[in-house]
């Protein structure tokens, strides 16, 4: 088993009595990439928050393990304009070289906006600009609240395939909440689903039968869900251009059925 | 030449050096005014200086020992208070902020004994600058520039993005509590010069003024740096020509080169 990251051992957040996250229990270990999926007001990002210790837990606990770099990529870089700030200058308050910056935006296909204000950077760019600036620190654990929010359809699936990529590079842990169910599928070990508890969890390819998911999301999403596991022959790069890719790499285990959380 | 006689004035001189001193600490304060959203804030602070004035007569402490006491406690109490959410912040702070400031006239006038001059308080009176209160002003100067050389990048990163910051292991909340204690240091120093009323305007007007110019943080604090010494030597300059109150008219001579700043340079590149 590889290093325990995180454990959340019931987790409960309340704001003015209304439950919002209800007893979750959750472990990230190196290498995982944990999906959490979930309707609006489902608490996905009260979830993570707490776990980046944003927000306090009501009851329960959450438990890092020792001197944990976490890399945080928020929903919104919401940016005062009245503070002048260039990207190269917010690359280089996480301390790293410049060299180090560089290669990092490159790597998430922003490396041409150096020079650029973030105040003229377009939502897409901004995203890309966070997720440069979260891998940049080298994180043991990466946490990413919609990471894809403004990425053009093309640049999606190569973001949540590059993000997969980063895991196997950086060897680090991924939780992130996406609402693209499609795409997220094919990049993800553990999918979570959360309607204030964890409503079902597992395997991407069984979570689309489960009784619970397909309460919470319908029957259409999850029949959708189920007929996605076709193979890929391509994918694209972050420019949306065509790579070659080995035919195996998408196939989904139907193995290992998970237990059912529901209750 | 006249300008020459004015400058080796003693008077003049003194008031120069002081206001020198003055914007060394209010250009960095004032671009995290302007950065944090927080003119109101220190408009609060400001007022309550007067409710210090009053005090440091009551229990006959030094007056600048007075304000800056008060000013903290004030701020302290406004960022807890700001927590509990129960009013608006904009609310509360325009509560405490006219609160203050008429708790303070209304003490002062329970003690006849006092004289204090409240236009000069109230506006300035960069011309009676005292050696004393050059000491005060480079005392001060010195703790905050200090600080904020220490304290820069947590600071401004938590400027700039706070949850990133705390997530990136910077103690945001305290460094908070920092930045106001350090307003309220910069209120006690300012208040000769511009008087409790104007110095929001000296904290704000050459840092808003910068940002049109300057292409990052700290270009931006340099440049308020020097606008507020613009000011203040305008501001003095006109006081001495033409006998205008020298707190206004600094004030007047900062909005001036606001718009000719603003009216002149394209827009901020970055």
């Amino acid at each position: 088993m590889s290093e325990l990251l995180a454990t959340l051992n019931q987790v409960t957040v309340e704001f003015d009595d209304r439950l919002v996250v209800d007893r979750v229990n959750l472990t990230v270990h190196r290498g995982d990439i944990i999906t959490i999926i979930g309707p609006n007001g489902a608490g996905k990002t009260t979830l993570i928050r707490a776990i980046l210790g944003l927000q306090k837990a009501s009851s329960g606990e959450v438990t890092l393990s020792r001197k944990l770099v976490i890399g945080y990529v928020p929903q919104h870089l919401a940016l005062e304009s009245t503070l002048p700030l260039s990207v190269k200058r917010f690359m280089m308050l996480t301390g790293r070289t410049l060299p180090e910056c560089q290669a990092a935006l490159e790597k998430t296909g922003v490396g041409h906006l150096l020079d650029a204000s973030v105040h003229h950077l377009s939502g897409g760019e901004k995203q890309r600009l966070l997720l440069a600036r979260a891998l940049v620190r080298e994180p043991d654990l990466l946490v990413l609240d919609e990471p894809a929010q403004g990425v053009d359809i093309n640049g999606q699936a190569a973001l949540y395939e590059l993000i997969r990529q980063l895991r196997d590079e950086l060897n680090c842990g991924i939780i992130m909440i996406s609402h693209d169910l499609h795409l997220v599928m094919a990049a993800t070990d553990k999918v979570i689903c959360l309607n204030q508890h964890i409503c079902c969890s597992g395997h991407p390819a069984d979570i689309s039968h489960d009784p619970a998911f397909i309460e919470t999301f319908g029957p259409r999403v999850a029949e959708s869900l189920a007929v996605y596991h076709h193979h890929h022959n391509h994918r694209h790069d972050l420019h949306g251009d065509v790579v070659e890719s080995e035919p195996s790499s998408s196939v989904i285990d139907h193995q290992e059925c998970s237990g059912h959380a529901h209750h | 030449m006249p300008i020459i006689d004015a400058v080796l004035n003693d008077f003049f001189w003194r008031a120069l050096i002081g206001g020198l001193g003055v914007a060394l600490v209010a250009g960095p304060l004032g671009c995290f005014v302007v950065w944090r959203r927080m003119a109101y804030f220190g408009d609060t602070l400001a007022h309550s200086a007067l409710l210090g004035i009053a005090l440091s007569f009551l229990i006959s402490v030094p007056l600048h020992v007075g304000v800056v006491l008060t000013c903290m406690v004030l701020a302290i109490a406004l960022v807890l208070f700001s927590r509990t959410r129960a009013l608006a912040t904009d609310t509360l702070l325009g509560i405490l902020a006219h609160s203050a400031l008429a708790i303070g006239l209304v003490t002062l006038s329970f003690m006849p004994d006092v004289r204090v001059d409240l236009t000069g308080l109230l506006f300035g009176d960069l011309l009676a600058m005292s050696r004393a209160d050059l000491f005060w002003i480079y005392g001060g100067a010195a703790v905050i520039l200090t600080l904020l050389a220490t304290l820069w990048h947590g600071l401004l990163m938590s400027t700039i993005h706070p949850e990133l910051a705390r997530v990136e292991g910077l103690p945001v909340e305290r460094l908070r509590l920092v930045l106001v204690l350090m307003f309220s240091v910069v209120i006690a120093v300012a208040m000769k010069i511009v008087g409790v009323l104007l110095i929001t305007a000296l904290l704000i007007i050459p840092a808003a003024t910068a940002r049109r110019l300057a292409h990052g943080p700290e270009h931006m604090v340099g440049l308020a740096m020097m606008f507020g010494f613009v000011a203040v030597t305008g501001g003095l300059s006109l006081s001495w020509y033409l006998d205008t109150p020298a707190g206004p008219s600094a004030v007047v001579t900062a909005f001036l080169t606001f718009l000719l700043v603003y009216g002149t340079a394209g827009k901020a590149r970055i």
